[in-house]
Order: structure tokens, then C-alpha cells, then sequence
């Protein structure tokens, strides 16, 4: 179980991989997350589905090495196995035929609006997406949110490919003419769905937004996600881990996501230095 | 081989102590604190046993062990029988050995304890039990018809353990599914190293594994599957997934980074063993001065964590008085000798913080004992304009847990109270859905392993009786 079926490196640091996970398969809804372990050791990292092809019992995740563990997930090859894949975790997201909407992903954030903005596409809506990144590279599942959507607008912030800016500013563009903008989904870095919020607020359209705190079990049990939601905590795994963005307090949010920074370095610095080799001791020979 | 020695001679003697790691070299490791009889010691507190012709003890025991005649074994010197004996009922000898509050069970029952010195009876079955798994024997399954019928069990700790073992024993087919990535529930994210080994759980598991229980993990029914599903596939469910969510004062501050829940603190700690980090992948992270709010014995493990995991300072902060702490005496004795600090009548009203998410301290109230509540104990009242801070920098809510929705979402016509609870039968745990059983915590709240033990029994007859009527959950 759990078996790498497919790898593909979307960027240098960007991978994506297919799991075999037939029961998560079977039962995810877009907007879902599921958590993994690579080995015993291992820590339990949670990830949004990117994919799923409920037929072949697979599940798609895409993630970026940011710390020790996405970085010893990425050295897994097509044929290895993940020792746990639990899933599918949090609320589905609200699938409705609203008319027109937006989707906007940011950095890997782009894999984790994929479903969303194809399922919302599947029931009728007209789904304006925006992707950015920072650099041309960085843009991911380009073609796949291109075939999710009604229309895709790419941006970087180098001006790259794409739109030069922020997607944001492409959004407030579209804001500004079109007054029959539904609901906007916006996921991707803390700073950037915050800043969709700030942009959307004026115009008074709903925006959700998908958080990834640090978890542990990821199913209501030990309370690490918990996150305020207009002046009550919730927890991201059970009550999310989508929510409505004006209600989030964003400051709380992003401090929680640094709880373990220390020590995410300490265990990367480590794992960087495999042929350290260990003088302890060899001082008094 | 022992014998049995004169009554006069029995109640001359005194109850054998525990050997016990001594608390300056614990506090710096997480091994077993008690040690474990050794023969001789176990052999004579064994003789102590007055063996009454009607032994009171037993009423004490939802596990059902007949212990004056696992006593006498051991005494005979028979300790693969007493072993075989204990098995006959209890599943998971080595872990109730260990946890049981036997001093409000068994022993409470005990004629000696008029004198206050009872047979002390878990410490003799954790000997057996060690005994056992040390020596190499097994317990044996009686020659049996194999049954056709399914049954699932939901939740691998104590309850559904035990339930799933006393149905395989019976012939069933049972599966048994846990979410995390390890089976044993509470007993391996909870209770910690250094009051339960793992090694130990693990072992015990897998004795119930080889009587033919399946045991599926990384399978979260409510999620992955639901019980109405199960219920295709099933002929009878028990229920035993756990209270599951953490409770919350509900107090300014409490988001701040470094502050847990004590289901956070314990299951990085024991689950993930974050106290062997970077070894092991997961953080934790400490403070030098670390409350831990709540006084059960969670809390206590909490606090005794925090220390073993470098802690210079470790308290509780109950807002009752010593005389009201729910947890055991025997823990509430071992953080005292490991020097945890306590702070009764005490009652934090907020969380002090720096804008990084820091904590800085712990405003508080000084509280005063009032008229008993419905629970029989003092209530509690601040005084006023008492408010006074305690410098801390870390924070570790232990005041409980309530009830995890995911289960009872999926679950047709299984009904919950107003807390989330499932609503069961007390003789027979059924819920409210024909074939459905439920039992442990997720019925009776934050409780303990052997009245979690016993739901599981109780439900496994019941789900016999249910079954040998030829009824079945699966629509035929």
C-alpha cells in the first residue's frame, strides 16, 4: 500500500507524485488534505489533493522542499512506499453553482486549487482562475488548471511569463469590471491569501481561503491547528481547513506557523550533513 | 515450591513495596519508573492473600480476573498458570498490571484494606504478565468453531482491544481499524513511556493479533470510511474511538505558540517520540518553566513529561485543593518526589504573550472552597482582586476532553447526547442502532483503561448474544 506510482519534478524544488491509496481514492472530495509519514521516524506532514483518479485507487500530491521531511520525500523513487497515507481529511469544499467565480492558487498552492476548480467547473460555473509565482518556473499544472477552468490568467512576480505582478492585482482588475463575481477561493502563502482578503473585502465578495497549520493526527485530536475564526478557535483539520478569510485572524495564523522553526532547521541541517562524521570522544585519544 | 503460610503469619506481614527508579536519576530518562517485583517479592506478597471464601475482590474488577485463584498460583509457584488464568479474562494483563487505579478497584475491595494494607493485586498480575512475555508463554487458544460472522471494531485502545479479543476468542471474525499509524489508542499517544512502555503494548497487541484479530491502521472511519458502510459489510459494530477532542479554558492568550494541548504535548511526546528528536522527525518544543493546568492524571503526565524533556521547572495549576486532585495518589506521589511543583486553588484567567506568539507568564486567581457541587466535591470560588501572575514560558491545558464528531457523522440513526457522547445501554452497550455497540470514552467521557477494559467485555457478550440470534447488521 501506499506505493509512489508516478514522480515527476515540476521545478527544482517542486515534485509531484502519485500515491496508491485506494480508500482515501474512493472517498475524497475536492478541498480535502490527506497525511502522510515516509518512514517510522518520520514526521506526519499534512497535504492538499492535487488529483485523484477514483478508478485507479490513486491520489495526487505536489509539494515543494521546504525542510527535512519534503526534502527525504523527494528522494523517493517511482516503486517505493510511504509507511503512512491517511486520508481524506477536513471538510469538503462547498461545491455549488454560483455563476461566476475565481480561483487563485499561489506557489504549490496552484496544485491545491486544481480540484476545487474543476469540480466547480463540473456543475456549471464559469471559473476564472489566476495562478502566479514568483519566477516562470515556479508556475505548476499549468495545462491541468487551464482545462479546470473557463479561463486562466498567469502571473509573475518578475514579470517572467505571464502578467508581471501579483495576482491579486489581477484579481482587483477583475473586480473592478465585472461586478458578477460570485464567491473567490484564494490559496496559497499566508501573506498572499491574507492580502486576496484585504483585495476582495471593498467589493464584498466571499472569499474562501484553505489554511495549512501545523497538525499532528489531523482528525480533531490534539488541537496543534487551531486557528481564530471571527474570535473563536477552531481547529483547520475538522472545522477547515476552509474558512472564510475575513474572519481569519492572520497574525495568529501566521505566528502559529512558526512554532517549530527551530527545530525544522536543526533536523534539515542534519539531514544535510550525512557524512558528518562524529569526533566525539576522539579528543582525549 | 512456596506454600501457603499460617493466617497469623499472613497478616503479620506488611504490603511488599514497589521498587521504583529513584526520582533524581528518573527525571533525566524516560524508562519505567516501577520496576517490577522480582519472584521472591511477588511470592510473598502472593502468600499475604487471606484467599476468602468469598473473595470481595473480584466486584472490584471489570476485567473480570478471578484473582484469589491467579494469587494462589502464584504462590504455588505456577506462574504460567496464573498467567493462563489472568488470560482467561483479561487481554491485556501487562498494561491493567500497570495502569489500573487498583487502589478504587480490587483493592478498594480487599478485606485487608480495613487495615490498609491490601493485597496489592496489580502488582502482582503486572509480575505475572512480565513474567510471562519475559519466559516466552503464550496464552492459548481453547479449540474452537470457527464462526462466520463479522465484526468491526472501531478504535484500538483498551475498549475495542478487549472487545475484539473476547470475540475472537468466541470464533468471530474480527477486524479491527485504528486511524493513527499504530494501533494501542491511549495507550501509545497517552499514557507515557515512563508509566507504560510501548515495547509492552506492542507485545500485548500482537498476542491479540495471533487469536485472529485483524488489525487495520491508517483507516479513519468517519473519513475514510463510514460506519454506515461498515455497516454493509458488517454484521455487528463496536464503537470505541475515544473522546478525542481536546478540551480549552477558553482564556485570553491560549493560542499563543507554546501552548498545548496535553493531547498535543503527550502524543508528540509518546506517538511520535519527539523526546528522541531529531532521531525522530517530530519537534516538541520546551519551555524552562512549564504549567500544566488540570490535575488528573494526565495532567500529571504532562507535567513529568515537560521535566524529563528538560523543564527546570515543572508545576501543575489546579484550581481545587490537594484533597480534590483526580488522578491517582501513586502518580500525584511520583511528580512530588520528582519535584513538580503545585499551585492548588489557583485559577488561570490568562495567558500572557509577547507579539512572536511567545508566552510570558500566567495571570491567575486565588480560589476558596465553597459548598460541594453535584459531584460530591467543593466548588471552587475566586477571590476576589486576587489576581497574581505566575512567570512561565510554556503551558499545557489538561482539564479533559470531549467528543470527536467524525465517528457519529457517519453513522445513521446512532444517536449522541448534548455532548456528542453515543447514548448506550449500560448492560449491554448497544447505541440506539440495532448491531451497533459503542463503549470507552467516547461514551463516558474522560474515564480510565479498565472501565474502558470492562465496556469492552460487557459489548463483546452482547454482541455474542445479538449474534447467536442470527441477526446481523447487513441488510441479507
Amino acid at each position: 500500500m501506499y506505493k509512489i506510482i508516478k514522480k515527476e519534478r515540476l521545478h527544482d524544488t517542486i515534485y509531484s507524485m502519485w500515491i496508491e491509496a485506494p480508500d482515501v481514492a474512493s472517498s475524497v472530495q475536492p478541498g480535502q488534505f490527506i497525511i502522510l509519514m515516509i518512514q517510522e521516524k518520520g514526521e506526519r506532514i499534512p497535504l492538499t489533493v492535487a488529483d485523484f483518479d477514483r478508478e485507479k485507487g490513486l491520489i495526487r500530491i505536489v509539494f515543494q522542499i521546504v525542510g527535512k521531511t519534503s526534502e527525504e520525500l523527494s528522494t523517493l523513487k517511482e516503486g517505493d512506499k510511504l509507511y503512512s497515507f491517511i486520508g481524506p481529511l477536513g471538510k469538503k469544499t462547498e461545491i455549488a453553482l454560483y455563476g461566476k467565480v475565481i480561483t487563485i492558487g499561489g506557489g504549490t498552492g496552484i496544485a491545491c486549487i486544481h480540484t476545487i476548480a474543476r469540480a466547480l467547473k463540473e456543475v456549471g460555473n464559469e471559473v476564472i482562475s489566476i495562478i502566479g509565482a514568483r519566477t516562470k518556473d515556479l508556475i505548476i499544472m499549468e495545462e491541468e488548471i487551464k482545462k479546470a477552468s473557463s479561463k486562466l490568467i498567469v502571473t509573475t512576480d518578475d514579470g517572467s511569463y505571464g502578467r508581471k505582478g501579483f495576482v491579486t492585482q489581477v484579481l482587483k482588475e477583475i473586480l473592478d469590471k465585472d461586478q458578477s463575481i460570485k464567491k473567490v477561493w484564494t490559496i496559497g502563502p499566508a501573506i498572499m491569501m491574507k492580502v486576496t482578503c484585504e483585495t476582495t473585502k471593498p467589493y464584498s465578495v466571499e472569499t474562501i481561503v484553505s489554511l495549512n497549520s501545523v497538525m499532528v493526527d489531523g482528525t480533531g485530536m490534539c488541537g496543534s491547528c487551531r486557528v481564530t475564526i471571527n474570535g473563536e478557535t477552531k481547529f483547520v483539520c475538522t472545522d477547515g481547513p476552509e474558512f472564510d478569510g475575513q474572519l481569519v485572524e492572520w497574525s495568529e495564523f501566521a505566528n502559529r506557523l512558526t512554532r517549530y522553526q527551530e527545530q525544522e532547521q536543526k533536523s534539515w541541517g542534519i539531514y544535510h550533513k550525512p557524512t558528518h562524521t562524529c569526533r566525539y570522544g576522539k579528543e582525549t585519544e | 515450591m512456596a506454600e501457603m503460610i499460617p493466617i497469623k503469619e499472613r497478616m503479620k506481614r506488611t504490603q511488599v513495596p514497589m521498587p521504583e527508579q529513584e526520582p533524581k536519576e528518573r527525571i533525566y530518562n524516560f524508562k519505567e519508573v516501577p520496576l517490577g517485583y522480582t519472584k521472591e517479592q511477588a511470592i510473598y506478597e502472593a502468600q499475604r492473600c487471606l484467599q476468602c471464601k468469598i473473595p470481595k475482590c473480584m466486584q472490584g474488577c471489570p476485567a473480570e480476573i478471578n484473582i484469589p485463584q491467579f494469587i494462589t498460583k502464584i504462590v504455588e509457584e505456577d506462574f504460567a498458570g496464573a498467567y493462563f488464568e489472568i488470560l482467561k479474562t483479561d487481554n491485556l494483563p501487562a498494561i491493567t498490571g500497570r495502569v489500573c487505579p487498583q487502589e478504587e478497584q480490587c483493592q478498594k475491595y480487599c478485606i485487608l484494606q480495613k487495615q490498609e494494607k491490601p493485597i496489592a493485586i496489580g502488582r502482582l498480575e503486572r509480575f505475572v504478565a512480565d513474567w510471562a512475555r519475559e519466559n516466552n508463554v503464550h496464552g492459548r487458544l481453547p479449540e474452537l468453531k470457527r464462526k462466520n460472522q463479522k465484526v468491526a471494531i472501531v478504535g484500538s485502545g483498551p475498549a475495542g482491544l478487549t472487545c475484539a479479543a473476547d470475540l475472537a476468542k468466541l470464533g468471530y471474525k474480527v477486524t479491527l481499524f485504528e486511524a493513527l499509524h499504530k494501533p494501542g489508542g491511549v495507550l501509545i499517544y497517552g499514557i507515557p513511556e515512563f508509566r507504560l512502555p510501548k515495547s509492552i503494548v506492542k507485545y500485548e497487541i500482537n498476542e491479540i493479533e495471533k487469536i485472529g484479530v485483524k488489525v487495520i491502521t491508517n483507516l479513519i472511519v468517519g473519513a475514510t470510511i463510514s460506519v454506515d458502510k461498515l455497516a454493509q459489510d458488517f454484521d455487528a459494530i463496536f464503537l470505541a474511538n475515544g473522546a478525542g477532542a481536546p478540551r480549552f479554558m477558553n482564556i485570553p492568550g491560549e493560542n499563543l505558540n507554546d501552548v498545548y494541548s496535553a493531547n498535543e504535548f503527550l502524543t508528540r511526546s509518546n506517538l511520535m517520540k519527539a523526546y528522541a528528536f531529531p532521531e525522530y522527525d517530530t519537534p516538541i518544543k520546551i519551555g524552562k518553566r512549564a504549567a500544566t493546568i488540570g490535575a488528573g492524571n494526565v495532567a500529571m503526565d504532562s507535567a513529568r513529561t515537560a521535566l524529563r524533556l528538560g523543564a527546570e521547572e515543572s508545576y501543575i495549576v489546579y484550581r481545587r485543593s490537594r484533597k480534590e486532585v483526580p488522578a491517582r495518589d501513586e502518580e500525584v506521589n511520583h511528580a512530588e518526589e520528582e519535584g513538580i511543583i503545585f499551585n492548588f486553588l489557583t485559577l488561570p484567567v490568562k495567558i500572557l504573550g509577547d507579539k512572536q506568539g511567545k508566552v510570558s507568564g500566567m495571570e491567575c486567581l486565588k480560589m476558596e472552597l465553597g459548598e460541594p457541587d453535584e459531584s460530591g466535591r467543593k466548588s471552587p470560588r475566586a477571590i476576589e482582586n486576587s489576581n497574581f501572575t505566575i512567570e512561565v514560558d510554556m503551558v499545557i491545558d489538561a482539564i479533559g476532553t470531549s467528543a470527536n464528531p467524525i465517528i457519529a457523522r457517519s453513522a445513521t440513526g446512532v444517536e449522541t447526547n448534548k455532548w456528542g457522547y453515543f447514548i448506550t445501554d449500560e448492560k449491554t452497550k448497544a447505541t440506539t442502532k440495532e448491531g451497533i455497540y459503542a463503549g470507552g470514552d467516547i461514551v463516558r467521557g474522560s474515564a480510565t483503561v479498565i472501565s474502558a477494559v470492562g465496556d469492552g467485555k460487557i459489548a463483546a457478550r452482547a454482541i455474542n448474544e445479538f449474534l447467536s440470534l442470527g441477526k446481523s447488521l447487513r441488510k441479507k
